[in-house]
């Protein structure tokens, strides 16, 4: 009688070991190659720093203090999640349409648009942002130079070193993830609801707002957090455009620990970014979750 | 005048020929399917009536009025979709209030249609429930209910069974005619499904290959197959090659060793197409050798190989002793049970 239960537990207790050691191998570079150095960038941010001792490993909220009281960061910080916002509602508004579009498209069209749309992310995020720099980049840009030569305009369009510059090129580096997860929604939608929705008497436009428009939000709002957690994390255009006058989260933080050395500053800055992203995509992506769980599971 | 029209109506995809030179004549309240196997043009026809294609050749006309110029969404006719396409965003209450809504229906009226139509297919207590929590009998509920609130000129169902257990199917079938029978829409059912086609139909359309190859009441169409293609496709068929022998005194159609006197008209090699359970064991006739038999409940079933090739024979379980495996017989059966073509011509 014992042995048996015996035998029953230790069966049970393998069982549950069993796929925690499967994991391991992927748990333990997980923690390796992430949670450790993203410990030590949170350590860091509470270390001392002088400009001629270096960095200081002590605890201290000298960085975090100075991060609240300088109206500097908290402008800085406004900004990058306001980029980030106008170019995630750019994205969804015109990427929802196109993904739509793009899915009524017949066999051979879809598939060259498909290609184009997907094209861009084969290439590097710095080219395709050179490539807004060079048509509106001062008087050289291309742009520019066509629209003064026509009369069209007195002075350049300002563009580079611009929120209006930034919010465009990132908008457009992003435009991919949006209509791939739109386009994603739309696969799951029945190819004949528009068609029973058509025979009960609605029209074009009611179908797409009553019937097709509900059914990719949850599309279009996992493509927002997308988006919107890669722009407001973004480097390379912030850091094209923008440069050095007009610094988001990303580009301050790499400015502090390559330029000014500040180690501790820079992973403050991070760190400060990293939680409210973490904060802002769980939190909307418990909203989403509640909000349409009924519909879509 | 009929009340819906379909007038040598033809549909073509580029080269490709779907639907060919497609009439027929729908009386109010009918119930008619279109039956044929998959891929023979019955779904093409039937959105052609719905207006999501537009035929390349024909007229459609309903109630003298024709149909082609009108927009789907101006139709008027309920539809069911083999996939059900029921909105999943909206509970059934709301599906079903969807069309009359569209119509500009008042909100308290609204209400006790939509709670009228689901007790009606019998979803009374459903009204807030999503499609994806429902079964697929329920949804098909719901879709037909969505079709029928709008009190639809014609009901039109595309497979509406197809997606269903057999069991499930064969309730939702009764439940169906009857429903059609109390409100009396008129109907055109879309199906593969010779049960289903001639157990709910008043008249039934064979199409084979995009063209109609009979159209007729179920029983016609069974007892009397115009094609070959009908006597297959509804139900199992025998099939025995026969001569006419003029040589005789009257002239005789022969089949092995199974004769009878020749019809009028007729010369040659011909056809004998037979159903199973029109076949008898008897003392003289069609030489066979039972091979397999089994039993079915209420009938019994005989493959026999007799000299004009293989043959199935269905017998009622009435009590009589029933041949055994193994055992030679003869078979007989009356003339006016069989239908003759001559070989060759597929009619
Ligand atoms: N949009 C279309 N383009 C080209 N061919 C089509 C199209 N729709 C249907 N077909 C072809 O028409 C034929 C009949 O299709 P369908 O009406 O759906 O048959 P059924 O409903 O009887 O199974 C099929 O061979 C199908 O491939
Ligand atoms: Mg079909």
């Amino acid at each position: 009688m014992t042995a048996a239960t015996d035998a029953s537990t230790q069966a049970a207790s393998s069982e549950t070991r069993a796929p925690w050691a499967l994991t391991l191998p992927a748990l333990m570079l997980f923690v390796g190659v992430l949670v450790i150095p993203l410990l030590m960038t949170v350590m860091l941010s509470f270390h001392d720093w002088g400009q001629y001792k270096g960095i200081e490993p002590v605890f201290i909220l000298k960085n975090w203090q100075e991060i609240a009281s300088d109206p500097y960061y908290a402008e800085m910080f406004w900004r990058t999640f306001r980029i980030a916002l106008l170019a995630t509602l750019i994205t969804a508004v015109l990427g929802a349409p196109e993904a739509y579009i793009l899915n009524r498209m017949s066999g051979r069209w879809k598939g060259i648009f498909l290609l184009l749309i997907l094209g861009p992310l084969l290439i590097s995020v710095v080219a395709r942002t050179l490539g807004w720099a060079l048509l509106f980049g001062g008087n050289n840009g291309l742009v520019n130079k066509l629209l003064m030569s026509l009369g069209l305009i007195r002075a350049p369009l300002p563009f580079m070193f611009t929120e209006t510059g930034m919010v465009v090129a990132l908008a457009h580096v992003m435009m991919p993830f949006m209509v791939l997860s739109v386009w994603a929604a739309l696969q799951r939608v029945d190819p004949q609801i528009e068609n029973a929705a058509m025979s009960l008497g609605a029209g074009a436009f009611t179908i797409i707002r009553r019937i097709i428009l509900p059914q990719i939000i949850p599309g279009v709002l996992s493509g927002a957090i997308i988006v919107f957690s890669l722009s407001a994390s973004a480097f390379a255009t912030p850091a094209i455009i923008g440069g050095r006058r007009l610094k988001v989260a990303a580009t301050l933080a790499y400015d502090e620990f390559l330029n000014t050395l500040n180690w501790p500053l820079g992973a403050a800055v991070a760190v400060l970014l990293l939680l409210a992203l973490v904060l802002i995509v769980v939190g909307s992506n418990a909203l989403i979750e509640r909000r349409y769980a009924e519909v879509f599971r | 005048m009929a009340f819906l029209e379909l007038d040598r109506v033809g549909k073509q995809f580029g080269s490709q020929t779907v639907v060919e030179d497609f009439s027929l004549a729908v009386e109010r309240g009918e119930f008619i399917s279109f039956l044929g196997p998959s891929g023979c043009g019955k779904t093409t026809t039937l959105q052609m009536i719905a207006g999501f294609l537009e035929p390349s050749r024909g007229a459609i006309r309903l109630d003298g009025r024709d149909l082609t110029k009108v927009h789907p969404a101006k139709r008027g006719l309920g539809i069911v979709f083999q996939s059900y396409a029921l909105f999943p965003h909206m509970t059934a209450a709301e599906n079903v209030a969807f069309g009359l809504e569209m119509r500009g229906v008042k909100r308290e009226d609204r209400a006790k249609r939509v709670s009228a139509a689901l007790v009606m297919v019998g979803l009374a207590g459903f009204e807030e429930r999503y499609p994806r929590r429902m079964s697929g009998g329920q949804q098909q509920r719901v879709a037909l209910a969505r079709a029928l609130v709008i009190q639809p000129s014609v009901l039109l169902l595309d497979e509406p069974l197809s997606n269903l257990d057999a069991k499930l199917r064969e309730d939702m079938q009764i439940e169906l005619r009857q429903i059609q029978r109390t409100i009396g829409t008129t109907t055109i059912l879309v199906t593969h499904d010779q049960n289903e086609a001639m157990s709910l139909s008043d008249r039934i359309v064979v199409m084979s290959q995009g063209k109609i190859e009979q159209i007729g009441t179920p029983q016609q169409t069974y007892e009397r197959p115009a094609s070959a293609f009908v006597s297959q496709f509804l139900g199992k068929t025998n099939d025995f090659a026969a001569t006419i022998d003029r040589t005789a005194q009257p002239a005789r159609l022969v089949a092995g060793s199974w004769h009878a006197p020749a019809p009028a008209g007729v010369s040659g090699a011909v056809t004998i197409s037979l159903r199973p359970e029109r076949i008898s064991f008897a003392d003289a006739g069609l030489a066979a050798k039972i091979i397999t038999r089994i039993f079915q409940g209420n009938h019994w079933l005989f493959q026999c190989e007799t000299e004009c090739g293989p043959a199935i024979v269905i017998r009622q379980n009435d009590g009589t002793p029933q041949p055994t495996e193994g055992e030679a017989v003869r078979l007989a059966w009356r003339v006016e049970d069989m239908s003759l073509r001559t070989s060759g011509g597929a009619a």
